[in-house]
C-alpha cells in the first residue's frame, strides 16, 4: 500500500479537489466522446480546444473565472463553426480551420500579454490544465455543468444514434437532424470547456477522443461503449493523479511531473491495449488451418463475408 | 367535413401532382404525376440521373418542388410523417459504429423520441418478429456496417418496416447486388406487400427483376414519366411518345429490352445487362 500511495495522498485537500474533477470531467468526456467520434465531429472537437484557449487566456488576462473563458469561447466557436457551415463535410473541415486558425491568433496575443504582466505560470496553467489547484467553486461548477451535458446526451440519445447511422434516414423520419447536431456541437463544446479546466486546453483532445474511441474497438453496443469510456477515463485520470502525485518522491529533483503528461500518456496506452483483440484476430486469421483450399461450410463463408 | 364527390375504390397512399424540380436553371422533373395504391408494388424505372431520388426526395419532404404537390393518404404531406418507411441509396454503414442489426430494427420504432431507450418486452417481441420476418434473425447481433450488401438491404428494409408504415419508399435497393440477393431481395418485398398491405415504391434502373411481382411502374425520362400497369406503360407508342424519338419494346423469354433505333441518343435508356450484344 505505501509502496504505491505515497504519503498524504488521501489526506490531501488538492487530490480530493482533483480527483473530484477527474471523474466529473472523465465521465461527461465519455458520453460527449463516444458520440463526437460516432458522427466524426473529432476535428471540430479539437478545433474548439484551441478555440478555448484563446478564452482561458483573455480571461486570465482580464481576471475573470478560467473556467467560464474556456466555456465561453468554445460556446462561441461551435456557434460560429455551425454558422459558417455544416451541410458538406469538407465545407465544415474548412469552416472548422477557418475558425481554429483565427482562434489560435488571438491566443497568442493573450497568452503574450498573460505573460508580460504575470509570472505565475498562468500560460502553463491554461495549456496544461490546473487539476490541482483548482477551487471548491470550480469543481461544483463543473459538476452542474457536467450534469446538465449528460442531460442533454440521455435526451438526444437516439435521434443522435439514428442521424450518426444515416442522416437520410433520420431526416426521412421528420428528425430535425440540423438542431440535433446544434444542440450535440454546443454541448461538446462546454465538454471542452470542462476537459480544458483539468487537462489543459491543448490535451483535452485526448481525454475526450481517446477514451471513447477505445471503447468503442471493444464494445458490441453504444451503452456498452458509453460505460467503458467512462471506466478507462476515470482509471487514467485517476491513476495520472496518482503518478503524478507520487512523482514529487521519485524525481531527484523533487517536483511532481505534469499531471497532464501521466493522464494523457495513460489513455494513449489503454487505446493501443484496445487495439490488440483486432490484431490477434488478424493473426489467427493468418494461420495456415484457416486458409486451407477445403470449402469452408456456408456459415463460415457468411461470418467471413461479414467481417471484411 | 363535406362527403368526398367520387368514392374511389381504394384510396391512394401517395399522389404526387404535377411536381416540378428544378435546380439553377436545369429542370430535373417536368409537371410529373403518378398515384400509389394500397397494396401495390410500383417501380419507378428509369436511368441513372433522370431524377428518381429527386423525386422521392420530394415525396419524403426532404426536397421542395418549385410546381405541384404531394398528398399522403389524402392529406397534405407533414415533416413527421411517419406513415411512409424510408430505405436511402447506398447508405454507407460503417464497420466502426457498435450498431447491432438488431439495435438498428429497434430504433426504428422510437428514434424520433427523446430519452435513453428503455424497451418493453412487447417490444422486443417485435423487433425479434420484425427481424425474423426479413430472414435477419442469424446475423442480428452483428455490427450493421459488418454485413454485406444483401444482409444490410434487409435491416433498413427492416428498419422502416416496424413502425408499420403505409407506404415504403426504397431508392435503388437492388443496385450493387448479386443476381441472388436481388431475387432475395425482392421476393422479401412482395411478401410484405402481400402480407401487410404496405404500398412499396421501389427506384431501380433495371426492371426485368421486378417484371414478377410489378403491379405498376412510372417510367423516368428527361424529367417526365408515364405511369400504369406495365402493360400499359411498357409499350413502344407510349414510350416513344415519352422519349420523344422511337423506340422499340421487345419481349424476349419475359424479360423487356427497351431498345433505340441506331444512331438515336440511347445513354437515356434504362440498363439492359441482356443488351451487350448490340
Amino acid at each position: 500500500m505505501q509502496l504505491l500511495f505515497e504519503p498524504g495522498f488521501f489526506s490531501n485537500a488538492s487530490v480530493r479537489g482533483a480527483l473530484v474533477l477527474g471523474a466529473i470531467v472523465a465521465v461527461v468526456s465519455a458520453a460527449v466522446g463516444v458520440f463526437t467520434v460516432l458522427r466524426s465531429q473529432s476535428f471540430a472537437g479539437h478545433a474548439l480546444t484551441d478555440v478555448a484557449t484563446t478564452g482561458g487566456a483573455a480571461a486570465t488576462y482580464y481576471g475573470v473565472s478560467v473556467l467560464a473563458g474556456f466555456i465561453s469561447a468554445s460556446v462561441i466557436g461551435a456557434g460560429s463553426i455551425e454558422a459558417i457551415g455544416t451541410h458538406r463535410v469538407r465545407r465544415r473541415d474548412i469552416a472548422t480551420g477557418i475558425v481554429l486558425g483565427a482562434a489560435t491568433g488571438l491566443s497568442a496575443l493573450f497568452l503574450w500579454l498573460d505573460s508580460s504582466t504575470s509570472t505565475t505560470g498562468a500560460t502553463q496553467q491554461i495549456l496544461f490544465g490546473s487539476i490541482f489547484s483548482v477551487t471548491g467553486s470550480t469543481v461544483l461548477d463543473a459538476s452542474i455543468l457536467g450534469a446538465a451535458i449528460l442531460l442533454v446526451v440521455a435526451l438526444l440519445w437516439r435521434p443522435l444514434l439514428l442521424s450518426a447511422v444515416s442522416t437520410e434516414i433520420a431526416a426521412a423520419r421528420g428528425i430535425r437532424t440540423k438542431l440535433i447536431g446544434l444542440l450535440f456541437t454546443l454541448a461538446l463544446a462546454v465538454t471542452v470547456g470542462l476537459t480544458s479546466i483539468a487537462i489543459g486546453s491543448i490535451l483535452s483532445t485526448a481525454l475526450l477522443i481517446g477514451p471513447a474511441a477505445a471503447a468503442l474497438r471493444v464494445t458490441r453496443t453504444v451503452v456498452r461503449a458509453v460505460s467503458l469510456a467512462c471506466a478507462l477515463g476515470i482509471a487514467a485520470t485517476w491513476l495520472g493523479i496518482l503518478f503524478a502525485y507520487d512523482s514529487k518522491y521519485w524525481s531527484s529533483s523533487g517536483n511532481a511531473l505534469p499531471v497532464s503528461f501521466f493522464i494523457v500518456s495513460i489513455v494513449f496506452f489503454l487505446y493501443l491495449l484496445t487495439g490488440l483483440p483486432a490484431l490477434r484476430r488478424r493473426f489467427a486469421r493468418r494461420t495456415p488451418t484457416s486458409v486451407q483450399g477445403t470449402r469452408p461450410a456456408p456459415q463460415a463463408a457468411s461470418a467471413a463475408m461479414r467481417t471484411q | 367535413m363535406s362527403v368526398p364527390e367520387v368514392v374511389r375504390e381504394a384510396r391512394a397512399v401517395l399522389e404526387v401532382d404535377d411536381v416540378s424540380v428544378s435546380f439553377s436553371g436545369r429542370t430535373i422533373l417536368d409537371h410529373v404525376s403518378f398515384e400509389v395504391r394500397p397494396g401495390e408494388f410500383t417501380g419507378l424505372i428509369g436511368s441513372n440521373g433522370v431524377g428518381k431520388t429527386t423525386l422521392l426526395r420530394v415525396i419524403l419532404g426532404l426536397q421542395k418542388s418549385s410546381t405541384g404537390a404531394v398528398r399522403i393518404l389524402g392529406a397534405p404531406r407533414s415533416r413527421s410523417s411517419r406513415s411512409i418507411g424510408y430505405v436511402p441509396q447506398k447508405v454507407l454503414l460503417d464497420p466502426d459504429v457498435p450498431v447491432r442489426a438488431r439495435d438498428l430494427v429497434a430504433l426504428g420504432l422510437d428514434a424520433h423520441r427523446i430519452g435513453l431507450p428503455r424497451r418493453s418486452a412487447a417490444q422486443r417481441e417485435l423487433v425479434e418478429r420484425t427481424l425474423d420476418e426479413v430472414d435477419a434473425t442469424s446475423f442480428a447481433d452483428a455490427r450493421v456496417g459488418s454485413l454485406s450488401g444483401g444482409e444490410q438491404q434487409r435491416v433498413l428494409i427492416a428498419h422502416a418496416l416496424i413502425s408499420r408504415p403505409q407506404l415504403l419508399l426504397l431508392d435503388e435497393p437492388l443496385a450493387n447486388l448479386d443476381p441472388k440477393s436481388v431475387q432475395e431481395i425482392v421476393a422479401l418485398l412482395h411478401r410484405v406487400v402481400i402480407d401487410h398491405g404496405v404500398a412499396v415504391l421501389l427506384s431501380a434502373h433495371e426492371m426485368n427483376s421486378l417484371l414478377p411481382v410489378m403491379d405498376r411502374v412510372v417510367y423516368v425520362t428527361g424529367g417526365r414519366a408515364a405511369s400504369g400497369t406495365t402493360d400499359e406503360v411498357i409499350r413502344s407508342d407510349v414510350l416513344s411518345a415519352l422519349y420523344g424519338h422511337h423506340v422499340d419494346v421487345l419481349q424476349l423469354h419475359g424479360r423487356v429490352l427497351v431498345v433505340a433505333e441506331p444512331g438515336a441518343a440511347t445513354d437515356d435508356l434504362p440498363a439492359h445487362p441482356t443488351l451487350q450484344l448490340d
